[in-house]
């Protein structure tokens, strides 16, 4: 199984963890991430605005290039996630915008959304299958009463994200079941951080941070996982006292493959 | 530009239309950011469609959308009123020398965690 990789600025800085535990993971799961060359970042949040066109092309770039290898395309970073689904939904349905994308580009090949995106836990659970996780578990976290931690991008908008049921979702709390351990509903599991605010107003994104810890510590998690690398610093930059950890890095201590990936 | 064509163009450009709303508050209830916006989601689209933007575009209210979708994801009638917004931030943000922040701005907000995702997010939203 091969997939078209698209990192992301902050995987390859801040985040390079979530980077390095994906990557050893899906080698050990049997899947090839086989990252795009010259991929450009993102810009961190999809403007749903329909005459913005050049703030979508490094997404379209990178979409066109795993479609001309027949690939997937998959990102780990919620971010990188939301925006190039977004943008690759945007070329699917509205003519008038991919039309203008592609004069723009001006390549030989127009693009209109046809690669298949995938976040990191979609391609888990459809491709690896969580039944085929639980058996390459090594090292089940038995015992750890783990909150999963949404947010915002991976699920909504929920029609063009597709990931799960956005007011209901399953699919970190079953990822948690197959390494092993317990999920720990909580209301707040996809409600809000406080994202970029928290260059701006850091009192909002601290009250937005707080309100998500302390739900989830209420109802008795020892530990809150994330896929958004801005989550988890505001997380902590407001006061955690659980441990706020990417789920790449649990996955990779359920695989056995830890501490190769710290070597 | 006038009122009307002021209307047309921030409705074309957010795709969705302000006339489905059935005033329900949804929207407004469930954002995050309700407590620092002087124009709640709900009032942004009564405002858009009623072409009285001028106030909107002069508010502090545009910058305080965390772009959580939430208000999308919960309206009843799929108002979206986030596009709205969005588009209503572009044409302030597009005005000569409106640009919210400049790279000049950044180390005071910076720590050594600081994640690159928070400064590409941040001149995403407030720079054209
Ligand atoms: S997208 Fe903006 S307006 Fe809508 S709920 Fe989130 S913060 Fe509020
Ligand atoms: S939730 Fe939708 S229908 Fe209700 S007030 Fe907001 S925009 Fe209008």
């Amino acid at each position: 199984m091969k997939f078209s990789y698209f990192p992301g600025c902050t995987l390859k800085n801040k985040a390079k963890d979530l980077d390095m535990y994906a990557r050893k993971s899906a080698e050990a799961l049997g899947v090839c991430l086989e990252e795009i060359e010259n991929w450009q970042c993102c810009g961190g949040v999809f403007t749903t605005s329909r005459d913005e066109v050049a703030t979508k092309l490094s997404s379209v770039r990178a979409l066109k290039d795993a479609g001309s290898k027949g690939q997937g395309l998959v990102s780990v970073c919620s971010a990188c996630h939301n925006v190039i689904k977004q943008t690759n939904h945007a070329m699917q349905t509205d003519k008038e915008f991919a039309d203008k994308v592609n004069r723009y580009m001006a390549e030989d090949t127009d693009y209109n959304g046809e690669t298949a995106v995938y976040h990191y836990l979609e391609m888990l659970r459809d491709v690896v299958g969580y039944d085929a996780l639980k058996e390459k578990v090594t090292n089940p976290l038995k015992g750890k009463k783990i909150a999963a931690y949404y947010g915002c991008l991976l699920l909504r908008p929920g029609t063009v994200m597709g990931m799960d049921d956005p007011e209901n979702p399953t699919i970190m709390e079953d990822f948690i079941k197959a390494i092993g351990a317990t999920p720990v509903v909580y209301a707040n599991r996809n409600e809000c951080c406080g994202g970029y605010i928290a260059m701006e107003s850091p009192e909002l994104a601290k009250k937005r941070s707080n309100a998500i810890v302390d739900n989830a510590k209420a109802q008795g998690a020892d530990m809150i996982i994330t896929a958004c690398p801005l989550c988890k610093y505001n997380l902590i930059k407001n006061g955690a006292d659980i441990p706020v950890v990417y789920f790449t890095e649990l996955l990779a201590e359920a695989l056995g493959i830890k501490e190769e990936v710290n070597e | 530009m006038n009122k009307k064509n002021l209307r047309e163009e921030i409705v074309l450009r957010a795709g969705v239309n302000p006339k489905k709303c059935m005033k329900c508050g949804k929207c407004s209830g469930t954002c995050p950011a309700y407590d620092e916006m002087e124009y709640h989601p709900h009032q942004f689209v009564n405002m858009v469609d009623t072409g009285d933007i001028e106030p909107l575009l002069n508010s502090e209210s545009l910058y305080k959308c965390l772009t959580c979708f939430a208000c999308v994801e919960r309206c009843p009638r799929g108002v979206e009123p986030a596009k709205l917004i969005e588009a209503v931030r572009l044409s302030a943000i597009r005005k000569q020398g409106a640009n919210r922040m400049t790279p000049n701005d950044v180390p005071a907000f910076v720590d050594e965690d600081t994640p690159q995702q928070l400064l590409v997010s941040a001149f995403r939203k407030y720079t054209k």
